[in-house]
């Protein structure tokens, strides 16, 4: 223990910690910027100067430990001022376009501005001009609106272990972009988003494919149909300022049907399906000496990068479809027959936590005859806009449940939603194959949590299976290695390119909250439990989905209908 | 082509990112896209991060020089006796910007800072040769001495007073 004064007020703080978070245990802001909580600091912007009895100049809070006896000024006039300037020079070298922003009203900088009540324009000077990135599916990046804070680069390097941007040239030219200034769709990106949630201004944002959603809408020959992931219903509530981790399902089925979708249905439902035709594939390759460990392929973020940077363990990965694709699969083949539509009238829309997803919607491996199976993805931060614009007050918004057949789902689907969920939910339906009898617990506290790399060894009758679940591309590695090497003792691993799982995806909403992934997990966790079928292989509608269409799990038509290949990537990225 | 280098160093040292990249220059005179790959795997560091020390760095090019290098001294003495002109003159005359390579890749501009040679000033060097005690008007005269000798060469003569 250390005691310091800050601003005349007594703290007793650990050793270790720094000024800013000694400042914060007494209530004291400080503002950061460049500053990411559980990563080293970077003291690269200076907006959180403070003043040290003893120090000439002003110091970075958030990189400077405290120590016995120090007296902290965080709010004088010489650091009120030096901030002051920060900002008003971050502004002047900025476009200054927050009118027509992506990002008005919830940006850093705008936020900083505002604080400390910068008026006018001190300086004027020559300002940086670059192009806007668009050459990506998912994302676009504009470098005009950077502010240098460099935690896009720290959280793509350090926690996504990825890399595919950096800081370049240096002054006045220095820029966050790729290897030789190239598009990012020709980069080491794998469209992950987890650079969007934390940059401060709209340097870094989703393409919007609203455009096309609302001539779709608008066109009376369109069928246009929509569908929602799991991790949405949790996360939506925050943009309306409910607390953390609100279940939000009802709303977002009324808003949507408001919206003018002809039916609304939920992606769980698909998430059942993954999750049979996913057991019926491991317990195959367990049974018949197939390839193993065997992959989750639910992500596409982990499947873009596996496919860039170790096509030769592809093998590993499961053939499966992700949930979403499969539901627009079975929309545009069983459901159009079943209801007589055409399928190129067939509208999907898929209302999802990721920025990955629009990349996959676009995948010529997931089309049949150059019919997508999903025709346009919206993240969760679309569809609030979307919602906006189209005067939808979601607070006072009645609920409503999803339309059926494709809207059923169990316990086991709402998880999906969170890393180690796919796994729990496999693991139930795999252990029922095995056995023929349900688990007595259904909890799998083991692959709970939000740590990167989880693992359980679950015995099912004679089979014994060791299963693994990363969660954040970074942890992905080490397991890698190891199945190059011969040496995995694994049967079956989930991989989810963000830290939590798709709660914390690229296209939830954008905030710095910190306990947002536990509460955003807890949510999910509750639907489950709550739920009165919990095993995927309970679920009505996918049995008559198998009765009706698809004969069997794995059966010649499930494998045109549910399953993909994939791609060596690295050799095109190479050429 | 350049992998013999890799032999001086160990493999996934990071240190060596920066003595790679000049054994590299040495090779090429510039830093070829495939090299700094061939790097980035070698020394386990993401391109981008190599591309980012490359690009930060002045003494690195990413560009191959021309064949003729220009450096114009830009030193304390030097501008106290017009450089900006003369570096102004060559631009005009070059028809490129300090940093750049002219289309026929004859010619590379560049700016120093102090070339030690300020008894001379205004001083600017082409390749090992140095012209001290230069003006703007004289510009002219010297590059089309290079621009003749290289032109030699090939067949279509060079016009006066013309580069292109």
């Amino acid at each position: 223990m250390v005691q310091l004064t800050i601003n005349n007020i007594k703290v007793n703080a650990e050793k270790g910690m720094t000024i800013l978070e000694a400042a914060k245990s007494v209530g004291i802001n400080i503002p950061t910027l460049c500053h990411l909580k559980d990563l080293l600091p970077s003291g690269a912007c200076r907006i959180c100067s403070v003043e040290v009895e003893g120090y000439r100049g002003l110091t970075p809070s958030c990189a400077f430990p405290v120590s016995d006896g120090m007296v902290v000024e965080t709010n004088s006039a010489r650091v009120r001022r030096a901030r002051k300037t920060i900002v008003e020079l971050l502004i002047e070298n900025h476009p200054q376009d927050c009118l027509v922003c992506v990002r008005n009203k919830n940006c850093e900088l705008q936020n900083l501005s505002e604080t400390y009540s910068v008026r006018e324009h001190r300086f004027v000077g020559e300002k940086k001009d670059h192009a806007i990135d668009i050459s990506s599916s998912s994302m676009e990046r504009d470098p005009a609106k950077c502010v240098l804070c460099g935690r896009c680069v720290r959280i793509c390097h350090e926690v996504q272990k990825i890399g595919a941007i950096d800081f370049t040239k240096r002054g006045f030219y220095s820029t966050v972009t790729t290897p030789f200034n190239k598009g990012l769709n020709v980069s080491d990106c794998i469209l992950c988003g987890q650079c969007i949630l934390v940059c401060p201004t709209a340097a870094l944002r989703e393409k919007s494919s609203l455009k096309e959603v609302v001539s779709a809408l608008n066109d009376k020959n369109k069928f246009t149909v929509v569908q929602v992931a799991p991790a949405v219903r949790a996360t939506l509530g925050e943009e309306y300022n409910l607390p953390l981790g609100t279940d939000v399902t009802g709303q977002i089925v009324m808003g949507l049907r408001r919206l003018g979708f002809k039916k609304v249905f939920d992606t769980n439902f698909a998430a059942d399906l993954t999750i049979i035709e996913e057991a019926t594939e491991l317990i195959d390759r367990v049974s018949n000496n197939g390839k193993l460990p065997m992959f989750t392929s639910c992500c596409p973020g982990w499947v873009k990068y596996i496919e860039q940077n170790r096509p030769q363990l592809l093998e590993h990965v499961s053939s499966c479809k992700s949930p979403h694709e499969m539901e627009g699969a079975v929309l545009k083949t069983y459901y159009a027959k079943k209801m007589g539509l055409n399928p190129k009238d067939i509208f999907v829309v898929s209302i999802m936590p990721c920025t990955v997803k629009k990349f996959e919607s676009n995948r010529a491996e997931l089309a049949e005859e150059n019919l997508h199976d999903v025709d346009a993805v919206l993240t969760t931060r679309e569809l609030v806009r979307f919602f906006k614009i189209a005067g939808i007050e979601f607070g006072d918004l009645p609920e409503d449940k999803f339309d059926n057949p494709l809207g059923e789902s169990t316990g086991a689907a709402a998880i999906f939603g969170t890393s180690g969920g796919v796994m729990e939910a496999a693991l139930r339906t795999a252990y029922y194959k095995l056995t023929g009898s349900n688990l007595e617990s259904l909890d799998f506290e083991a692959v709970r949590g939000s740590n990167g790399l989880k693992e359980a060894t679950v015995k099912a009758g004679e089979t014994e299976l060791n299963i693994a679940v990363v969660n954040g591309i970074g942890n992905a590695k080490k397991v890698l290695d190891e199945i190059e090497k011969g040496s995995s003792k694994y049967h079956f691993i989930e991989v989810m390119t963000c830290p939590g799982g798709c709660i914390n995806g690229g296209g939830q909403p954008i905030h710095q909250k910190p306990e947002k992934i536990m509460k955003r997990m807890r949510a999910l966790y509750h639907i489950d439990a709550n739920m009165k079928k919990r095993n995927s292989h309970e679920n009505e509608s996918v049995k008559v989905l198998y009765k009706e269409f698809l004969v069997e799990p794995n059966s010649p038509t499930a494998h045109k209908i549910l399953h993909t290949h994939y791609l060596d990537r690295k050799k095109i990225l190479d050429n | 082509m350049h992998t013999y280098i890799f032999d001086n160093y160990e493999a996934k040292d990071r240190s060596a990112l920066i003595p790679l990249l000049q054994d590299i220059q040495g090779i090429y005179n510039y830093l070829p896209e495939t090299a700094l790959k061939d790097i980035s795997e070698f020394v386990d560091i993401p391109l981008s991060r190599v591309y980012g020390v490359a690009t930060f760095y002045n003494q690195f090019r990413l560009k191959p020089l021309g064949e003729n290098v220009i450096k114009v001294c830009r030193g304390t003495a030097c501008h106290v006796k017009s450089s900006a002109n003369i570096l102004f003159a060559i631009e005009h005359e070059l028809n490129i910007k300090a940093g750049e390579t002219t289309r026929d890749k004859k010619f590379t501009l560049e700016i120093v800072n102090c070339i030690g040679a300020c008894s001379i000033a205004p001083v600017i060097t082409i390749n090992e040769d140095y012209y001290g005690r230069i003006a703007a008007k004289d510009i002219p005269k010297i590059i089309k001495n290079f621009t003749r000798k290289s032109v030699k060469q090939e067949t279509v003569p060079a016009k006066e007073g013309s580069l292109k």
